[in-house]
């Protein structure tokens, strides 16, 4: 009959809520809450994409960015790359289709992790300015280019292809992506130009032009012709496991026994570590994993918890090296010293990770400003949220006094001086989906901390050797800028030659330089 | 007293000796006696403070020195040449004479007048000269009036005749001559408002005396004032001060000398001083137990360290004086006494406390 109860009422206002509709009221979550940032974002997903894609084909990557102010708040940016180009069947899915990609489902060190980076920003073009996508692909000499025009069908989250042909193409194989959307370009340390600057830091392999709205042409050449070391794919460590993943993964693994199963679907898992497992949780080992209960997977999960299993190999990871890094930081900071770290890898939940360091002291650096700190995960600079991120946090923590730079409290180090901090890993644990902070797990902290103080020390020893020296140097210098002074007192009051005594103070002066700076030590310590 | 040419002769002595070291190829160094209160020693045969005998030595090359020693010579010259013309400057004045910054640094010769004070206080230790001898006056800052008359740079002046104000006392009172004293005693009082209540009183020709009074701490010119006349004339000294630490201060230099200036020795204090007033029994015999102030942390430890003082702290009178405030916890102003009524202090007070002779030593 036809009595209308509260849920049919309720049934009435539920309805498949649009992914533009989602976007549009998370876009904060994304990283689009403002047009600055939405600049930056649409800059930072192509290039992510362009190097990471570079990095898998081994190629040595020549991004060319550009950015176009077509009025006041409309922008068009084109991003270029020599990278492997997509498979026609598959371009208009990473374009056109919200979490689609290759890099959710696997653990390997990359620089984008969910999928959402290019598509979000086809779909901020679309919504800010309506216009389509322009893509160019090739993925061979021997093959044509394609031309795409697409949008996303809002509804159905579905790439809408609106033009397709193919096209002539100086390049042998890359992508070409060009995109029209609602922006702001400021100068300054959350700019784009700051982006592509610190891009260039932190991938010395990389040759990137880029020329800014003001129609400046920059060139970041290469500091090295060395590929980076391909990060090996790795199966996940028992260790990083939350319940909800081991539930999914038992329904969907081909293996027939438990002991198959984390054989075979996980790194560092022999046969023993697998049955001493399923014995902690009082399972039988040769159970199948499609049958295990909820209740039974949390048992496997405290089992794994209690049980020794070797940490995850470092294969996966792909570092920037210390000889590379400070190379790189030469290239793009002018100071009159570097130091760099890069440490052995770490384990955080299961994840491998490695913290790199880099300071950059005197020359052109402000003398009497705090000490900037450069953050990067996998090689992608992090600018916004500096305060909610662990690097942060331990950068300012650390006691830099030690090692010759000023500081009071928690607060960051003062002095001339810049700090770089990398952290590598198959999954960066950031606070948010913008991906702009690293999470504050105890393990990535102390490795951070570790990092940072190897660093202070080799900036210490350098600070006290040179920059002692120029201290001792200042104040023979003062002696001499007193020596006429006093000269010329001493000569008025005595009556004696004002030349003799000067020569007379400049010669004391000079033979016992070493005691009288020597002496001043001993004082000074007192 | 040393004539002018002498300090002159003096200080050239101190360029030559340091000229002589520096000929020698030694790292030139001045040896003078230490000033600070752990050289200071209060001597009871003379009833004076004076410096012991601990030395500091100050040495050019040696960038604690340095510019200490540049500042000591630059001074002098200043001096020398002040003294050459014949001229006399203010402390203000040898500050800015001395101040420059040296060419090629950032550094200035002396940035606050203190530097150039202490200076001026050092080369009088070192050469044993006066201040005024080295023709460096202190800020003027003291009126006395009574039935005097005075000749001073050859202009003759009667200190009951020059109105409200009554006669400035300059900071240099060595060439002033006494040509008629009519006055039986001296009453000095550390607050200037307290002198203009008297004067308007016309207390001193009432009780036949001479007021003087600087605000706060006595200058140097009123202290050989004073002991000019004490010594001179014969005339007693009254201190009339707030009933607290400060103005017990006050009255102890004007006896003993003060610790800063201890280097002149005897060469100012009046051990025959005798305080007047306000003490604790004033407090209690004239009422003024509503119109007190409460001891501040400042006051409850400066009495503790000037009670620790060697010529206080054998002194039985003064040691109560401390020891009521303390137990009282308060302190009372001279003008306390206004409460009585305005002129209370020049009919009642003062002549009671005179014609009693109830002073403190």
């Amino acid at each position: 009959m036809g009595e209308k109860t509260k849920a049919h009422e309720l049934a009435e206002k539920q309805k498949e809520i649009s992914i533009s509709e989602f976007f549009t009221k998370n876009r904060h979550l994304l990283g689009f809450d403002n047009p600055t940032r939405a600049l930056l974002m649409a800059v930072k997903e192509a290039v992510d994409n362009s190097l990471d894609a570079c990095d898998e084909a081994s190629i040595l990557p020549e991004l060319i960015i550009e950015i176009k102010e077509l009025s006041e708040e409309r922008f068009r940016v084109i991003v270029e790359d020599n990278g492997p180009g997509i498979l026609k069947q598959n371009l208009p899915n990473v374009f056109g289709k919200l979490l689609y990609g290759s890099k959710f489902h696997r653990y390997v060190q990359n620089r984008g992790q969910q999928g959402i980076g290019i598509s979000a920003v086809v779909l901020y073009s679309q919504l800010t300015t309506g216009k389509p996508i322009k893509v160019i692909s090739r993925i061979s000499e021997k093959r044509p280019a394609y031309y795409y025009e697409l949008n996303i069908d809002t509804l159905k989250n579905e790439p809408k292809i609106l033009k397709e042909n193919e096209v002539e193409w100086k390049k042998s194989h890359g992508i070409r992506v060009e995109i029209e959307l609602e922006g702001r370009y400021l100068k300054g340390k959350q700019s784009v130009d700051e982006y592509v600057k610190q891009v260039a830091v932190v991938n010395p392999h990389a040759e990137i032009i880029y020329t800014n709205p003001d129609n400046e042409k920059i060139n970041f050449p290469r500091a090295t012709n060395e590929l980076p070391r391909q990060a090996q794919e790795i199966k996940p460590h028992p260790y990083g496991l939350e319940l909800g993943n081991l539930i999914s993964m038992l329904s969907v693994t081909k293996a027939r026994s438990l002991t198959g199963f984390f054989t075979g679907d996980f790194s560092r898992v022999g046969k023993k570590t697998a049955e001493e497992i399923c014995e902690k949780a009082k399972i039988k080992s040769e159970a199948s994993p499609r049958l295990i209960t909820r209740d039974q997977a949390e048992l496997l999960l405290k089992s794994i918890k209690e049980t020794k299993i070797m940490a995850p190999s470092a294969d996966c990871l792909s570092p920037i090296g210390a000889e590379l890094l400070e190379k790189s930081m030469k290239k793009e900071f002018v100071a009159d010293y570097y130091a760099t770290v890069s440490r052995s890898p770490d384990v955080y939940r299961g994840f491998p990770f490695l913290i790199e360091v880099g300071i950059a002291y005197g020359g052109d650096l402000p003398k009497d400003e705090q000490v900037r700190l450069l953050r990067f995960a996998n090689r992608v600079p992090l600018l916004y949220q500096q305060g909610a991120c662990a690097l942060t946090e331990s950068f300012a923590e650390t006691n830099w006094k030690p090692y010759g730079l000023q500081q009071s409290g928690l607060n960051p180090p003062v002095g001339p001086a810049l700090v770089v901090v990398q952290i590598s890993s198959v999954w960066v644990p950031f606070t948010s989906e913008a991906k702009e902070a690293v999470a504050h797990y105890p393990e990535i902290i102390k490795e951070l901390k570790l990092a940072l103080q190897d660093c202070g020390r080799k900036l210490g020893i350098y600070i006290r050797k040179h920059v002692h020296a120029q201290e001792q140097r200042d104040k023979a210098n003062l002696f001499e800028n007193y020596i006429p002074e006093l000269a010329s007192s001493l000569s008025n009051i005595s009556g004696e030659s004002k030349t003799e005594i000067e020569a007379k103070l400049k010669k004391i002066l000079k033979k016992n330089i070493k005691e009288i700076l020597g002496e001043i030590n001993n004082e000074a310590q007192e | 007293m040393k004539h002018k040419s002498e300090s002159e002769k003096a200080l050239q002595e101190l360029g030559k000796d340091v000229v002589k070291q520096i000929k020698k190829e030694k790292n030139p160094e001045l040896t003078f006696t230490l000033r600070g209160l752990s050289n200071i020693i209060y001597d009871p045969k003379i009833r004076s403070l004076k410096l012991g005998s601990k030395t500091a030595s100050r040495s050019f090359f040696n960038l604690a020195h340095a510019k200490k020693f540049l500042q000591t010579f630059d001074v002098a010259a200043v001096i020398k040449n002040l003294i050459k013309e014949g001229k006399h400057a203010s402390l203000r004045d040898v500050f800015y004479q001395v101040k420059r910054t040296i060419p090629s640094t950032k550094i200035n010769v002396v940035d606050e007048q203190t530097e150039s004070d202490k200076v001026i206080e050092d080369l009088e230790v070192i050469t044993n000269l006066s201040r005024e001898q080295l023709h460096v006056n202190a800020n003027k800052e003291g009126s006395i009036v009574g039935n005097v008359v005075i000749e001073d740079s050859g202009d003759t002046i009667n200190w009951a005749k020059l109105g409200s104000g009554g006669w400035s006392i300059p900071s240099n009172v060595e060439n002033i001559k006494f040509k008629k004293i009519n006055a039986k005693f001296i009453i000095y009082m550390e607050k200037a408002a307290v002198w203009e209540r008297l004067h308007e009183d016309r207390f001193w020709e009432k009780q036949n005396c001479i007021i003087i009074t600087s605000q706060g701490q006595t200058t140097r010119g009123i202290r050989r004032l004073l002991q000019r006349m004490y010594e001179e004339h014969n005339l007693p000294i009254y201190v009339l001060c707030d009933l607290d630490p400060w103005g017990a201060y006050i009255y102890s230099v004007i006896k003993y000398g003060s610790i800063a200036l201890a280097h002149l020795g005897t060469r100012m204090t009046i051990p025959g001083v005798k305080y007047l007033g306000i003490t604790c029994q004033d407090v209690e015999k004239y009422g003024l137990q509503k119109h007190l102030i409460k001891l501040n942390e400042q006051d409850i430890s400066r009495i503790k360290q000037i009670s620790e003082y060697d010529w206080f702290k054998d002194n039985k009178a003064w040691l109560q004086q401390f020891k009521m405030m303390k137990s009282m916890n308060s302190k009372a102003e001279i003008q306390a006494l206004s409460s009585r009524g305005i002129s209370f202090i020049s009919n009642v007070y003062l002549p009671e406390k005179i014609k009693n002779k109830d002073f403190i030593d």
